[in-house]
């Protein structure tokens, strides 16, 4: 179980918990963003992270990211 | 008989762009009641069927996590309006669904509209419509709003479904069902507008807006028990839980309703391919200045002769005021308030629209194309570095043409913190009003270096932005800025109706809100400027002119510590332009003779320092008046203090400072 946050592009990733305060953790799951579902890496340099879940693209400020953990596939 | 109807969706689905194309020109807006939330409220006519519709705000769901998905829900079950109109982005069935589900739940009358039909097909995906139309037995309606496709097909739909009967959709959850019907239970004798069975899932996942309302009733207590009773006895998070199964629902029924679904894993989308280069890590930051650099050069470049025509007009006007009445034979004063009072006040105004409407044009296009959201993910770090958020940059950009809608665009800020802390250094971002001013010191005092002196304001007026967000960031608001979550929508090329039409709002707000006050302030001054009566216009002796000497030893450290530019100053504060037209009524000069006698009282230093007061001094009334408008008297007073302080303080530091270096 690594944060999201230290993945690098292109990594496909299931998500396993987000540690994020009610609010923002729900927000995400509505999103599409909950356990067990699979998003994909699309950019993670420096700053936010972007991820792909189907057409989506979401942007995920720094320290959100490193609060979604996820299990590498 | 009128019928009401809403229309939902996600945000960036086409949700306005089909707005604006139901209801054409006629649009009513305003705010959602209690809130800053815009509210947009249109009429349609179909076959002789008049049909009110309301905007609701762009969600993505119907939770209680945001102001903008409570204010919708709470309209869907309070004002039940005869059916819901949902817009979703079809490229991307899976996510999007989300929201139509939850108001199929929620047992509302339905009309499902398929939009960007033309990116679904360029995709390769294919959607049979009528399965789905039967299986979520609503009617489906495919369009593509940007080219108007779609929409009479739309307008006679809505008209056929007005009178249906809705039914509840009921996703199946499984072991959780029971629990929903003990709680259903439990809400006997409960009257609050959802349905039983909407009430028991939100109550379940822990909505918060539903358990604000239960607390008013003596049910609350029973409920949470019941609710907790429940969920100790499970081992995995119940709310989530449920989110899978509605996805699951929507999975299957994708599944069913699209042939030659291709899988994402394989594509590389085209706007992910132009997101390479444009946030790349190395020339994100470059292109998006670039950008900026551009955007400002053609405002600016192109604005100013339709200002200079503008100017010219008004100028005409007042003069052939003057001579009309003079041969009416009016008494004089009349032409005086018609000329210098209420020409001149409306002049000024409308004299630096141009600059507002190009400026609102090239962000309407960089936000339609989708640009936008990307330059504030890559403005993001940077902003976060400095104590803001990265959505705050678009507020600042405004801020450059005009700090009244730059406020109001705070809204896009969901944490209240942040917003404050925007609203309080946008005044530092130079804005359109103040480059009359700029430009006419340059000219005067400056002639070998004009573009790097106005240039100077704009930066200093920057970092003084960035200075005091992390002053405000480390006094006021201790804390991390709220995380940055936003969606990078497809790019599009901007529909060229929807550009004008956001340009034009945007503009025509200014015009009502900054315009009014512009206009009463002129005339204000005017009055200031004629009494006591029978005074030699903005003389020395009049009230303003009092005012002014009152006030100008306070100036004297600074350099410019006479009545005119103290007048000058005051006056600026009901519109930063202002200050322009009066130091030349206050010279008895129009503002061609003002180069030429500018030098005669300002050396080069004191209008440097001059400008610097300009630039940081008070924002104009207008603005106060939004600040007050969209937070409360109490930032708006800090807004006043604070830069009138900073103002004074650094305008003397130049003069002092710059004093010593020359010598």
């Amino acid at each position: 179980m690594t944060p999201l946050s230290l993945l690098p592009k292109g990594t496909r990733a299931k998500i396993i918990q987000i540690d994020a305060g009610r609010g923002l953790e729900g927000r995400l799951k509505h999103m599409g963003l909950y356990q067990g579902e699979v998003i994909k890496v699309v950019q993670n340099t420096e700053g936010p992270v972007v991820v792909a879940k189907g057409g989506m693209r979401l942007a995920l400020g720094r320290g959100m990211s490193q609060k979604v953990l996820v299990e590498e596939i | 008989m009128k019928y009401t109807i809403a229309l939902a969706g996600n945000p960036n689905s086409g949700k306005t762009t089909t707005f604006n194309e139901l209801v054409g020109a006629k649009e009513k807006i305003g705010n959602w009641s209690g809130t800053t939330v815009e509210r947009k409220e249109g009429l349609l006519v179909v076959e002789d069927t008049k049909i009110r519709i309301i905007d609701l705000p762009g969600t993505y769901s119907l939770t209680a996590y945001s102001i903008d998905e409570r204010i919708a829900r709470d309209f869907l079950v309070k004002e039940a309006p005869d059916l819901v109109v949902v817009i979703i982005d079809a490229s991307n069935l899976e996510r999007n669904l989300y929201l139509p589900l939850q108001l199929l739940e929620m047992g509302q009358n339905v009309v499902l509209v398929l939009n960007m039909m033309d990116v679904v097909k360029h995709r390769g995906i294919e959607i049979d419509v009528n399965a789905l139309s039967e299986i979520l037995d609503i009617p489906v309606v495919e369009t593509v709003a940007s080219q108007a496709k779609g929409m009479n097909i739309l307008k006679s739909v809505i008209a056929k479904t007005l009178d249906k009967s809705p039914k509840i959709l009921n996703i199946d959850y499984q072991e959780v069902e029971g629990d929903i019907k003990r709680i259903e239970e439990a809400l006997e004798g409960v009257d609050l507008a959802f349905d039983k069975r909407t009430l028991g899932i939100k109550i379940l996942e822990g909505d918060q807006d539903i358990f604000d309302k239960l607390n008013c009733t003596e049910y609350f207590s029973k409920i949470s028990a019941l609710r907790n009773e429940i969920i100790e006895s499970r081992s995995d998070d119940i709310e989530t839980f449920m989110i899978e199964r509605r996805y699951a629902y929507i999975k299957g029924l994708v599944k069913e309703c699209s042939k030659k679904y291709l899988t994402w894993e394989e594509r590389v989308t085209r706007s992910d391919k132009i997101d390479e280069v444009l946030t790349n890590r190395f020339l994100g930051i470059p292109i998006f200045l670039s950008l900026m650099f551009v955007l400002f050069t053609f405002v600016f470049r192109i604005g100013e002769p339709f200002v200079g025509i503008i100017e010219k007009f008004f100028s005409f006007l007042g003069q052939q005021a003057v001579i009309l009445v003079e041969n009416t034979g009016w008494p004089l004063w009349i032409a005086s308030l018609a000329s210098d009072g209420i020409i001149a006040g409306v002049g000024s105004v409308l004299a630096f629209l141009p600059y507002i409407c190009l400026l609102f044009l090239g962000i309407s296009i960089l936000e339609d194309s989708g640009y936008l959201a990307r330059a504030a993910f890559v403005m993001d770090q940077f902003m976060h570095a400095l104590g803001l958020h990265g959505k705050s940059f678009v507020p600042m950009l405004l801020g450059f043409g005009c700090t009244v809608p730059a406020v109001m665009a705070t809204r896009t800020l969901g944490s209240e913190k942040d917003r404050i802390l925007t609203i309080l250094v946008l005044p530092l971002m130079s804005c359109a009003a103040r480059l009359p001013v700029y430009t006419l010191f340059a000219a005067a005092l400056f002639p070998e270096n004009q573009g790097l002196i106005v240039f100077s304001l704009y930066l200093l007026g920057i970092i003084l932005a960035v200075i005091m967000a992390r002053v405000f960031r480390g006094v006021l608001f201790k804390g991390e800025t709220a995380p940055l979550v936003m969606e990078l929508p497809p790019y599009h090329i901007p529909n060229l109706k929807s550009v004008l039409l956001h340009m034009w709002i945007r503009s025509w707000l200014f015009i009502k809100k900054a315009g009014t006050m512009i206009c009463l302030a002129v005339i204000f001054i005017w009055v200031l400027a004629s009494l006591p009566w029978g005074v030699e216009y903005a003389s020395e002796n009049s009230v303003a002119g009092k005012m002014g000497s009152v006030i100008a030893p306070i100036f004297k450290p600074a350099g410019f510590g006479f009545w005119q530019a103290a007048v000058a100053l005051v006056l600026g504060i009901f519109a930063k332009e202002v200050v322009v037209g009066t130091l030349g009524t206050l010279y008895g000069v129009g503002e061609s003779g003002l180069s030429t006698i500018l030098p005669q009282h300002f050396s080069p230093l004191s209008g440097y320092a001059f400008l610097v007061m300009t630039l940081v001094y008070i924002p104009c009334i207008a603005s106060i008046a939004v600040i007050k408008q969209e937070l409360n008297w109490k930032w708006a007073g800090l807004s006043v203090s604070y830069t009138l302080v900073l103002g004074w303080i650094l305008s003397v530091l130049v003069y002092q400072v710059g004093g010593m270096i020359i010598k």
